[in-house]
Parts: C-alpha cells; structure tokens; sequence
C-alpha cells in the first residue's frame, strides 16, 4: 500500500515508525463490548429460550426441540415467512428504482432541484408511528383523502384494509412513501461523486442521456446499489410498527409480518419460549440473506476507490 | 462542441415525469394533513380532506399541546442527542481500529458488526428487557437510549469505516513520519476529513432514535418517560375518531425535525455524499 515512490529519502525505521501511527484493536473494544451486551448476549438468551417453554414470569422450562418442530409446521409461521418475503421483495423492486431516479435527478444542479429535493425529504422527517397514523387516515375510505381520490383514478371502492391485496398494496405504498426519500438521498450523495469527466467524454461520443445514464451512472452506483439494497433487505424483514399501526396484520392474517407474530406470541401470548423460537429463525433467515448479498457483491470489501476507478 | 448541458448526470423526460409524480405523492398528502389539522372535527366529517380551508382553528394544536405533547416532545429530544453522543463516541474509535490497525481481531469486529446489522430488535426484546431490568434501568430515558444507541452501531460503524477508507494511505503515513500516535492522527486527520461521514452516522442514529417505537413500547411504562411515537399511538385511541386532532400531534411531531433539518441539511446531504478525501 504504501507509495514506494523512487527517489524518495525514507529514513530506516520508517515501517516501525508507521507500526506505531496506528491505533490498537483496543480501540474497537468498548462498541464491541456495547454491542455484544445489548445485540449479541441477548441473542444468545433468545437461542437457550427457543428450547424452553416460558411465559415471562417464573422459571424458563427446558423442552428441547419442541418449539423448533412446532414451528416447522406451524401454518400461521409459514404464511408470515411468506409475507415478510413479499414484503421484502416488493419494497426492493419498488423502491429502488424510484429512489434511483429520485436521487441521480436531484443530484444535478439548478436551484429547482434543491428546493424540490427539500419537499422529497419531508416524510423522512416522521416517525414510522406518525406515517403510518397519517396514511391511516388519509386511507380511510370513508373520511380519507382517497374516498376523494379513488374515483377520479376509477376505483369504485376504496376499502383498501379490507382486502388483503388491498391491505398489502397500502403497506408497500406507505413504506415506500417514508423510505424512498432516505434511499434517494443515498444515490443523490453518491451520483455527485460521478466524476464530470465522464459525463463529458460520453457527450463527446454522441452518448444520449439515457445512454449516459445506463453506461455511466449506474455502473458508477454500483456499491449505493448494493448498500442501499442491503439496508432495505434487512429493514423489510424487520418492519413492525407500520405494520402494527396500519394494518394491525389485517384483514384477518393476510399482513402479518414475522416480527408482528414473534410481538403476537411472546406479549399478547404469553409464549415467549415460541416467541424466541420464531425471532431466532429470523435473524437466522436475515443473517444468511444479508451474508448472501454480501458475498454476491463484495460489500464487505467495498473498495474506497470506486468512486475513482472510472478515472 | 456538442451544446447540451451534461451537467446532471442525465436521464432527461421520464425522470422529470417520474420527479413531478412523486411529489404529487409527497405534497399533496403533506397539505391535506396541514389542512385537516387546522379543521373542527364536525367540518372534517362534512367537506373531507381535500376541500380549500375556510374556517380552520387552532384548537386542535391546543388540545395536543394541553395533553403532554410538550413532555414527549422533550423526552424524544434528550433520547435523540444521548444517542448520538454515544454512538459517535463508540463507533468513532471503533471504525478507526478495523481501517487502520491491521489486526485480526479488529478484522473480527467488523465482521462482527457486519453481522449485527441482520439482528432484528425485535428478535432481542425479551433479554433486552431482562437486562434492563436487572440494571435496575427499567422507565428511564436511559433504558430507551441504551439498546437503541446499540442497534445503531453497526450501520454507523459501517458508515464510518467506508468514510475512513477514502483517507488517501500517504496522509496516514506522513502523520506517522511526523510522530504522531494514533489519537493524535484520528483527532488532526481522521477527523477533518471524515466529518461528512460523522455526520452521515450521527443523522442516522438521531433518525433511529426519533423513530424509535418496540424499545420505548417495551421499556417505558409512565406517562412522565413517553416519547414522540409513543405518545402518538396513545392518541390514536385517546382521540378515537377525532382525526384533526391526531393530525395536529403528527404536524407537531414533525416541526422540530423540520427545524433542525433546515439547519443540518448541508450537512445531512454533505454527509451522504461520502467521500472525506475529496
């Protein structure tokens, strides 16, 4: 790494030297003992819980793999699972694209597009809990904004939570309204880093915007990509208070996300021995998608000189 | 030559369409809320939301502020800024380690911490809420502090060390030749150049905290310890039907992050535009 530049008078001890300009690991001991306490300790207590019967009081009962064989057949888990997947899915091919728009467009210059980037980061600014009673109302098909809305766009009914696609599409909606902003900001932050010349070069070769965009921008973006991707992947399977508040799960099961049910079992059941059976697979499930996406883009050693290496 | 501007990074017509779409999505759901905040119940049940404001009142932000919005609006503060105070001073020297001492143990942390970002809060709850128990923290503000600033490590370090790398080598070295030690060249170096990417950690951190939701449910219990979201469901049941009040507490909420964003946002901005060296 170091420049090894000729003709450069590096006095003897300089490797020592450099030895001792750096900072020891104990220097990441106090997060890690931070996190290891509050993230890591506590789930090795949720593993031993998973293999007892527990109802929050009194002493945790060792039942071996009874939660974990009950959970492999346990139809409510089953559909959750499949939920949380389309949920995850449908908040990644919805919202990266718009973010990616949203973003490489406000990253160009003009005062119009900082004013209006302003207007984009407004729902950034509220909790999940205010979005979520906010799109409830305005999603109440009687009093709401879409009762106003929906037969202009040729709906006829607009009792969105008492359908479950109806619900489904209300959620992706709602999480995409408060998320795209903070994923467009991430693109808008890294399109400015695309070096100009490029752009220039390109314009010099008869290169059309859309052109441009797909052979210079988004190659640029890769790693954005791949960040971004990664925070929405690991978000999505753990959405719980939209989900809470906006649909409660509803109608019936047909939105009930795998951290409502673990919520459902252990505070409302009482089953916190299931609870942490089921919370265990997911971040088993999270674990292994996030290690996936990782390994498949080479986040883990995402190059500081990508923004460089079009140069 | 070639007269067009390539100033943006250029997708031309179905952006701009796309652009004016989303803030369509965005303003008019913004206005329709402001409006309905400022209605009487009764008006609001009559006209909906969308029709021009004609008599509008305040007494819906005096009904909120009457019921402790106040109190929650503080406790969401203090719980925000002790957060990012603790994850910055853990995630700081932490970041530092896995960029720069080229050890195997600091190699372990960050992957480690890489890990950690797949752990759910909700998956932790119940020990995390034993733990706080025991430390006898249970309906503090620091019990919500706590396990938040926790969960916010791994992105933050992430964050940090990404903005570390782009530290050019020879920088490094020539504090080294210069004696300096590791405090010193984090404190004179790092620093400077890394401020975008600490602020990008810290806007995500106080973005958890003020977010925050499973800890303060889980951890707090009185009135008197009630954060922003929190006191927002209770009002859901509290106002029951009365929608314009509940909007009022939502517009409420937002103002102070609208004041500190309007004073943060080049930085914000700055900050996620990354790149320290440059």
């Amino acid at each position: 790494m170091s420049s090894g530049r000729p003709g450069r008078a590096v006095p003897r001890d300089a490797g020592t030297r450099l030895r001792t300009g750096r900072p020891g690991a104990l220097w990441a001991v106090p997060a890690l003992g931070f996190f290891a306490l509050f993230a890591l300790a506590p789930l090795a207590i949720v593993a031993y819980l998973s293999f007892t019967s527990w109802n929050g009081l009194g002493a945790p009962e060792w039942v071996g793999w009874a939660n974990w064989s009950r959970l492999l057949s346990d139809r409510d888990v089953r559909e959750a699972a499949w939920h949380s997947l389309l949920l995850t899915v449908g908040t990644w091919a919805f919202q990266t694209p718009a973010a990616l728009l949203l973003g490489v467009w406000s990253a160009g210059r003009g005062r119009h597009r900082a004013v209006l980037s302003a207007v984009f980061l407004l729902p950034l600014l509220l909790s999940s809990a205010a979005v979520a009673l906010v799109w409830k109302s305005l999603l109440d098909p009687n009093f709401g904004l879409v009762a106003e809305v929906a037969p202009v766009l040729g709906f006829d009914d607009a009792s969105w939570f008492s359908t479950p696609e109806g619900a489904f599409s209300a959620l992706l909606f709602v999480l995409g309204w408060q998320f795209i902003p903070f994923h467009a900001l991430l693109y808008q932050g890294a399109a400015r880093q695309v070096p100009e010349v490029l752009h220039q070069a390109a314009a010099l070769d008869g290169a059309g915007r859309a052109r441009r965009f797909w052979s210079i921008t988004l190659p640029q973006l890769r790693n954005t990509v791949v960040a971004s991707s990664v925070l929405m992947v690991v978000g999505s399977l753990t959405f719980f208070d939209t989900v809470l508040i906006l649909t409660g799960g509803g109608p019936g099961t047909s939105t009930t996300v795998v951290p409502l049910l673990v919520y459902r079992n252990g505070f409302e059941g009482f089953e916190m021995g299931y609870a942490s059976a089921i919370a265990f697979a997911l971040v088993l499930v999270s674990t292994a998608v996030s290690l996936l996406l990782v390994r498949l883009t080479g986040f883990g050693r995402m190059s500081a000189t990508s923004a460089r290496d079009g140069l | 030559m070639n007269g067009r501007r390539h100033r943006g990074p250029g997708i031309g017509g179905i952006a701009a369409v796309g652009v004016l779409g989303w803030l369509l999505v965005v303003a008019v759901p913004v206005y329709a809320v402001v409006v309905a905040s400022l209605r009487r119940r009764e008006d609001y049940l009559d006209v909906g939301p969308l029709s021009l404001p004609e008599r509008l009142t305040p007494e819906n932000y005096l009904d909120a502020l009457r019921s402790g919005f106040l109190g929650y609006l503080m406790n969401s503060a203090v719980v925000a800024a002790a957060v990012v105070a603790l994850v910055l001073a853990l995630a700081v020297p932490a970041a530092y380690a896995v960029v720069r001492s080229g050890t195997r143990l600091s190699a372990h942390a960050f992957r480690l911490f890489l890990l950690g970002l797949a752990i759910p809060a909700q998956a932790v709850i119940v020990p995390v809420f034993l733990l706080i128990s025991q430390l006898r923290l249970y309906d503090t503000l620091l019990a919500v502090v706590l396990p938040t600033a926790a969960f916010c490590l791994p992105v933050c370090v992430l964050i940090l060390t990404a903005a570390m790398r782009d530290v050019p080598e020879e920088m490094y070295e020539a504090m080294a030749l210069d004696g300096s030690g590791p405090a010193r060249t984090l404190v004179r170096l790092v620093l400077p150049l890394t401020r975008h990417g600490t602020s990008t950690a810290a806007v995500y951190a106080a973005l958890q905290a003020w977010n925050g939701f499973l800890f303060p449910l889980v951890l707090t219990q009185s009135e008197s310890r009630r954060v922003l979201p929190l006191g927002l469901y209770d009002f859901q049941d509290e106002f029951g039907t009365d929608v314009p009040g509940l909007l009022a507490a939502v517009v409420l909420s937002l103002l102070p992050a609208l004041v500190a964003c309007l004073f943060a946002r080049r930085a914000v901005v700055a900050g996620l535009a990354g790149g320290g060296g440059r």
